[in-house]
């Protein structure tokens, strides 16, 4: 397929690779933060092919593993009034919450169904006048405008039953956070290609000026990925950090102003509960007043029990990067793809799910 | 999540358009790139055309990481 197959030229991989080794003499960290990169990371091996001197680190880029178990179990609250419909992406409903989940409230009885597109989430209000459809509204910069676009279509119909519980999140005040913590000192990023094409490469540039930190914004194909650490490590000698696009057939430095004007409209900036790092100011979208009628928080009122996190389970660290899913006692034991005990092993973008799928033998217990 | 493929642009309708990969046709919504005209790769994530792939940058990349490669064969 065009503009995936010559991305995947094992030769001219193992070239980059060497090119990499050559240059890179001092050790260093790199997070990616998305987690469609850890997958891709795992799964073409790129760990292995990178030198010794450059430890990659997952970061919080998993849109379901960030949702907070309290938000969760809002979602399967609200999945239990009468007469709604619950629609969401894919792996949320999968998702332990603090006492059950969206599969088990669906087995339940509940009407929770899986949408490929928020354009479907519209098509399913306006079949269902009766119902009240609320889409749990999880992701970052690039799924935001679509949830956006779903708001107005709603507004434009002037449909009554339409609502979005809003748990979106944005990437750079969480990079930020991370990188205040210092918990995991960090050289470099390899910056999200998606939600780059969405808000550009001038979102990042905090990075490199306050912290000192090499930016390099990457697709997802394994050419682009070593192309990025390449560039990265380049950063890093030389000692010049900066913001650098490696995905340009993507990515422009002002982003798609059509696409984020649309998501100003629609969202305010606020508050974000994150999993394995709290309240992140600045880090979650809103719905503004004006639009107050499709906010399934205003709309609806569940009372909640006070949320519980799985024992033993390690996201909220995986997330951070403070641990990896091999530090995890549950990795592969009690918690596996089939019967998953936290969301990064749920998700096809988690850490934990990337290791167990792609990690090889050595990277499981009992071998 | 943040996943997104790169399709072709078959026909266009408004803000709908029709939109080929591997044989596969299905309707995409090209609200947020006005831009896109037939033949043109989007970037689709979730029904929506994200942005529109610059094929020159695309061949820029490539012939960068061919340079790259044949550098590497003088270390």
């Amino acid at each position: 397929m065009k503009f995936i197959d010559e991305y995947r030229n094992s030769e001219l991989a193992e070239k980059l690779a060497q090119k990499i080794a050559s240059r890179s003499t001092k050790s260093i960290k790199v997070m990616e933060f998305c987690g469609g990169h850890t997958h891709a990371i795992l799964r073409y091996g790129i760990r292995q092919l990178v030198p010794k001197t450059v430890e990659m680190k997952s970061g919080p880029g998993c849109p379901v593993c960030v949702t907070a178990t309290a938000d969760l179990d809002k979602a399967i609250a609200l999945a239990h009034l009468p007469d709604v419909i619950i629609t969401t992406f894919g792996d949320m409903v999968r998702v332990p919450g603090s006492y059950s989940s969206l599969q088990q409230a669906k087995a339940e009885g509940a009407d929770v169904r899986i949408v490929y597109s928020t354009i479907d989430v519209v098509e399913i209000a306006r079949a269902n006048p009766e119902k009240s459809v609320i889409f749990i509204g999880i992701g970052f910069e690039t799924t935001a405008p679509t949830i956006a676009a779903s708001i107005l279509k709603a507004q434009q119909e002037k449909m009554e039953n339409f609502h979005v519980l809003s748990l979106n999140k944005l990437t750079p005040p969480v990079i930020k956070a991370l990188l205040d913590s210092g918990e995991v000192k960090l050289d470099g990023i390899v910056c999200p290609g998606h939600v780059s094409v969405i808000i550009g490469s001038h979102p990042y540039e905090f990075i490199p000026r306050d912290y000192g930190v090499a930016c390099v914004i990457s697709g997802f194909e394994p050419l682009d990925i070593l192309l990025c650490i390449d560039k990265l490590v380049e950063q890093i000698e030389r000692g010049e950090p900066k913001v650098e696009i490696a995905y340009p057939r993507g990515v422009k430095p002002e982003g798609n102003r059509k696409a984020w004007q649309l998501m100003e409209d629609v969202f305010e900036v606020g508050e974000a509960n994150w999993r394995g790092i709290g309240i992140v100011p600045h880090s979650g979208l809103k719905v503004r007043e004006k639009y107050e009628q499709f906010d399934a928080d205003k709309a609806f009122s569940v009372s909640l029990k006070p949320p519980r996190e799985p024992e033993g389970c390690r996201c909220g660290d995986v997330i951070r990067g403070a641990a990896t899913p091999l530090e995890c006692k549950l990795f592969g034991k009690v918690c596996t793809p089939e019967r998953p005990v936290g969301p990064c092993m749920v998700s096809s973008e988690g850490a934990c799910a990337a290791y167990y799928q792609y990690g090889g033998p050595e990277n499981l217990p009992g071998f | 999540m943040c996943l997104a493929i790169p399709v072709r642009i078959v026909s266009i309708d408004g803000d709908e358009a029709e939109a080929e990969i591997a044989g596969v046709r299905r309707q995409v919504s090209i609200a947020f790139t006005p831009e896109a005209r037939v033949g043109d790769y989007v970037l689709l994530h979730t029904g929506y055309a994200i942005g529109v792939i610059d094929e020159a940058e695309a061949e820029e990349t490539l012939k960068l990481l061919e340079e790259i490669a044949s550098l590497s064969e003088v270390y």
